[in-house]
């Protein structure tokens, strides 16, 4: 993907996540930052491939550091933050 | 294929998306976050068919320890440590943008100026969001003084660290590959982490958290770029740019510019107030008989918490007291202010935790001008959020400061153990109008006496 693709994707996702988030009532507040701390996870897209590739041991370690870390974001992030909206839901 | 790939990754993306819209109501917030993981799933899925992934030991080793970890820390959490938490995982989402930034670096795929710049940013950023989310994490759970902590000349030393990062990342560009300025980059970068967030004071954390959230969004946009990952860019800047949004609301709330809670220190008092002057002979105390007399004749309440009431696991105490007036018919409201809790959104979550229900939370632009319809307002462990100065007294520190105007209710009930002064140190001449009334000792054992006598009564 060039440059100006990836640019464009980047500006525009930024004008989206405003217009999102500003409709995010304050009392989902402590929710939505948990739940943007399991999506921000997604960099186990890039940990995954340098843990697995055939590189170099540091390579390697570098990438189990960040399956780990991305790991615990997306696991933890999106449990914690079921937890707390299932208690906004009831009632 | 790989276009296959691509498209599920945008499907991942679209379904965060949603998910983010999920959570504009809390009746499809639950939802909206199951849908957010099911694109977290397709993503780590499809990642999986990657022609450059050969072995799978490191990569299942990983995900069971990262998994463990993550399960554990959302099990056991307990909300009022949600802050602790929110800065952990601010710091890991860094730390593993900068760790894939570091392994594209030393498998040497960044060739070009776009990469290279890419990677640097993402290392540096990254770096940075993994320290100082340490450090915060540290203030929040008390490993540390929670105090502004420094040394002089420590802002040139961070001007040094971060053009000196710069200057590494252009000489990458120039001479790509070169080791010694990478190591010296993600050197610099660590103790730039530390030394920014040492100096914020424990108050002041809510900015710095939601600050560093959205960094963490930024690192992980950087490391798209670095791979070309559409996924990771979308992502990376939707995180960003919520981080960034509730900064700024949190910075509105204590009337601050972010400047100024990341490098400046609280504004002088240009006099002192006098505690004397302010509280002789006009503080008037109560008992919780009297409370209860006044609660019975009441026809609208407002609740107003603050973090003392969850430091004192008052919660569920308070919805108690909540539930018996308004099976007495009396209409019952909490005012949230923004930085009631410790971050943004916290009193709500406290108050959820103890089956409040949502609907009664007010924010504050709904609930101040319903206060001059309100029979008793009662103050719970808040104290500088309900300051009239920061109203009126153009000369105080907090002038500007947008409160919870109690004061125009008609009687005023604080729960407060003593007149001691809030984090802004300031005396507070809300407890000495003449409709306020104060109800000393520990708030949890007060609400408890309150709502016993309004039983009784």
């Amino acid at each position: 993907m060039d440059f100006v693709a990836q640019l464009t994707l980047f500006v525009l996702a930024i004008f989206l996540g405003v217009e999102l988030i500003t409709k995010v009532p304050p009392t989902l507040h402590t929710p939505l930052m948990s739940g943007s701390n399991a999506i921000s996870g997604i960099t186990i897209v890039g940990a995954l491939i340098a843990a697995g590739s055939d590189s170099s041991m540091l390579i390697n370690v570098l990438g189990f550091i960040a399956v780990v870390l991305a790991t615990i974001n997306v696991i933890g992030g999106f449990m914690v933050t079921n937890r707390m909206l299932a208690m906004f839901k009831r009632k | 294929m790989q276009n296959w790939i691509d498209i599920a990754y945008l499907i991942a993306a679209c379904l965060f998306v949603l998910g983010i819209k999920g959570l504009t109501k809390p009746k499809t917030a639950v939802r909206g976050n199951l849908l957010a993981a099911a694109g977290m799933g397709i993503a780590a899925v499809v990642t999986l068919l990657n022609e450059h992934i050969v072995t799978y030991e490191i990569i299942i080793a990983g995900v069971v320890v990262g998994g463990l970890i993550g399960a554990v820390m959302a099990k056991k959490v307990q909300m009022t440590a949600m802050p602790q938490m929110i800065a952990l995982l601010n710091g890991f989402g860094g730390g593993a943008s900068f760790s894939v930034a570091s392994a594209e670096f030393f498998r040497g795929s960044a060739t070009d100026t776009v990469s290279i710049i890419a990677t640097g940013a993402a290392v540096l950023i990254g770096a940075v969001t993994l320290t100082g989310s340490l450090v915060a994490f540290a203030k929040l759970q008390e490993l540390i003084d929670g105090k502004p902590m420094g040394f002089p000349g420590m802002k040139l030393v961070n001007a040094v660290l971060f053009i000196g990062s710069i200057v590494g990342i252009g000489y990458l560009v120039l001479n790509p590959g070169n080791e010694m300025v990478f190591w010296g980059l993600v050197a610099a970068a660590m103790v730039l982490g530390l030394l920014l967030v040492l100096p914020i004071g424990g108050a002041d954390m809510p900015v710095v958290i939601a600050l560093l959230n959205s960094y963490s969004g930024v690192a992980a946009s950087a490391a798209g770029f670095v791979m070309g990952n559409s996924a990771l860019i979308i992502t990376g800047s939707l995180v960003g740019a919520s981080g960034l949004i509730l900064t700024s609301i949190m910075c509105k709330a204590m009337n601050r510019s972010l400047t100024n809670v990341l490098f400046g220190v609280m504004a002088e008092a240009g006099e002192a107030m006098d505690e004397d002057e302010v509280y002789a002979g006009k503080v008037k105390s109560t008992s919780a008989e009297e409370v209860a007399m006044l609660l019975e004749t009441a026809q609208r309440v407002v609740i107003v918490p603050g973090f003392g009431l969850a430091m004192a696991q008052a919660q569920h105490a308070v919805r108690d007291l909540a539930d018996t007036l308004e099976a007495a018919g009396i209409e019952v409201a909490y005012a949230i202010h923004p930085v009631a809790g410790r971050m943004p959104g916290h009193m709500n979550v406290l108050l959820a935790e103890a089956e409040v229900p949502y609907d009664q939370l007010k924010d504050m632009d709904a609930i101040n001008p319903t206060f001059e319809q309100t029979d008793v307002a009662i103050v719970l462990g808040a104290n500088d959020v309900t300051n009239p100065m920061a109203r009126e007294d153009k000369g105080s520190p907090i002038y500007g400061m947008p409160i919870l105007n109690v004061d125009k209710a008609k009687t005023v009930v604080v729960v407060k153990r003593s007149l001691s002064a809030g984090f802004a140190g300031l005396p507070n001449p809300l407890f000495a109008k003449d409709n306020t009334l104060m109800l000393f000792g520990d708030g949890k054992g007060a609400v408890l006496d309150i709502t016993t006598a309004l039983k009784e009564g």
